[in-house]
């Protein structure tokens, strides 16, 4: 399918969305290699971190044969105002029970998202994100079985468990900030946007908390943490960005 | 005086030199250990691939999945509490040999899944 030159517009915004979000996401999660709470969970976290970072080269890939740079300089060269990623995935990694929240509430939208995208009439992105399924699938059940087990292991997990679920609520829901362009993605069929994506994320996810024993607030009094998709960023990216982009801007010419 | 790493994670977690262990762990303070096997391909038998720490069944799976079935391709996953595990006391001399019987004992299975394996390749 030919798309013209506003829908290509709309669809790299998109693609900005998808790369940023797992990138810094990725990264953010593999801070904890090495210091996760126990051996094999150190290495299943690392693992999933990885994931991501691997779904942000393939979306960088896409946007770099619509004409957007290399995917490396793409990635760690790029202004901070030029990211698009939302403020949930900027936060520092806290204590384990605000990234396994996180984990929780981003990776269930994302899967949600990429379930959207897998119909997409631009075809590669609907390719890429059907190959994506088979680690999104373990990605959720790891999320849910540790939220599972952490609400209801005993009193201070469950204490820690809402806190980190009253922490996350006002960053999750700033996930599905209007994109711009979003109207034309619909129209041509490339995606159905993010209030659906955010009506069925409330769909799945509101049941799994309820049934781990969670507290839910009214999610209609929740200010949501918008920005990100324009470009307005916490002070949280631009450290991260200068840590992650340390190597590549000692030599960006290196052949890796 | 706060721990100084070349890891600017390590250094971000503000580590106190020389204080004592947060946690306290006693030496039965630790989670059970289950048993993990993994399949390789549809058909093949489950094989013992080795244990893991956890609280229960659901979380040695989801420890095990990425700790087991990382490296090479697997097909399906068990998970067995250790405890569930039977064996006789004392089973390590009810095996030994009494070498004056070594016309019972089948050498030839030990081949057996190589020969197996080379028939199906040459199919």
């Amino acid at each position: 399918m030919q798309f013209n030159k506003e829908q290509t517009k709309a669809l790299k915004e998109l693609l900005y969305l998808l790369a940023d979000d797992e990138l810094i996401l990725g990264h953010r999660n593999s801070e904890w290699t090495g210091l996760g709470p126990i051996l094999e969970e150190d290495i299943a976290f690392s693992s999933m971190a990885q994931d991501k970072i691997g779904h942000a080269q393939n979306f960088f890939e896409m946007l770099h044969e619509l004409g957007e740079p290399e995917p490396d300089t793409n990635a760690f060269a790029r202004d901070e105002n030029l990211f698009r990623c939302c403020h949930f995935v900027e936060y520092p990694i806290g204590e384990y029970n605000f990234s396994l929240m996180r984990h929780f509430l981003f990776d269930h939208a994302m899967f949600i998202r990429y379930g959207m995208l897998s119909g997409s009439s631009y075809e590669p992105l609907a390719s890429a994100v059907r190959k994506f399924k088979g680690e999104m699938i373990y990605h959720v059940l790891h999320a849910d079985t540790w939220i599972k087990q952490l609400s209801q292991a005993d009193e201070e997990s469950y204490r820690l468990m809402q806190s980190a679920l009253d922490e996350c609520l006002p960053l999750a829901l700033g996930m599905f900030e209007t994109l711009s362009g979003e109207n034309l993605l619909s129209d041509s069929g490339i995606y159905s946007g993010e209030e659906l994506l955010r009506q069925s994320w409330i769909e799945k996810v509101v049941p799994l908390i309820e049934s781990a024993g969670l507290i839910l607030p009214d999610l209609n009094n929740i200010q949501p943490a918008f920005g990100g998709r324009k470009g307005i960023h916490t002070d949280y990216l631009k450290p991260l960005l200068d840590e992650m982009s340390e190597v590549f801007k000692i030599d960006p010419d290196a052949e890796w | 005086m706060k721990i100084r790493s070349l890891d600017p994670r390590i250094t971000r977690l503000e580590i106190e030199k020389n204080k004592e262990p947060v946690i306290d762990l006693k030496p039965l303070d630790h989670w059970q250990t289950f048993e993990v096997f993994v399949q390789v391909k549809k058909g093949q038998h489950h094989s013992h691939v080795g244990s893991l720490h956890a609280p229960n069944p659901e979380m040695a799976y989801i420890l095990a999945k990425e700790q087991f079935g990382r490296r090479t391709k697997i097909v399906s996953l068990w998970v067995v509490k250790t405890a569930d595990v039977f064996t006789a006391p004392g089973d390590e001399i009810m095996f030994e040999r009494n070498d004056e019987k070594i016309y019972r004992e089948a050498g030839g299975y030990k081949v057996m899944d190589r020969i197996n394996r080379f028939k199906k390749s040459k199919k």
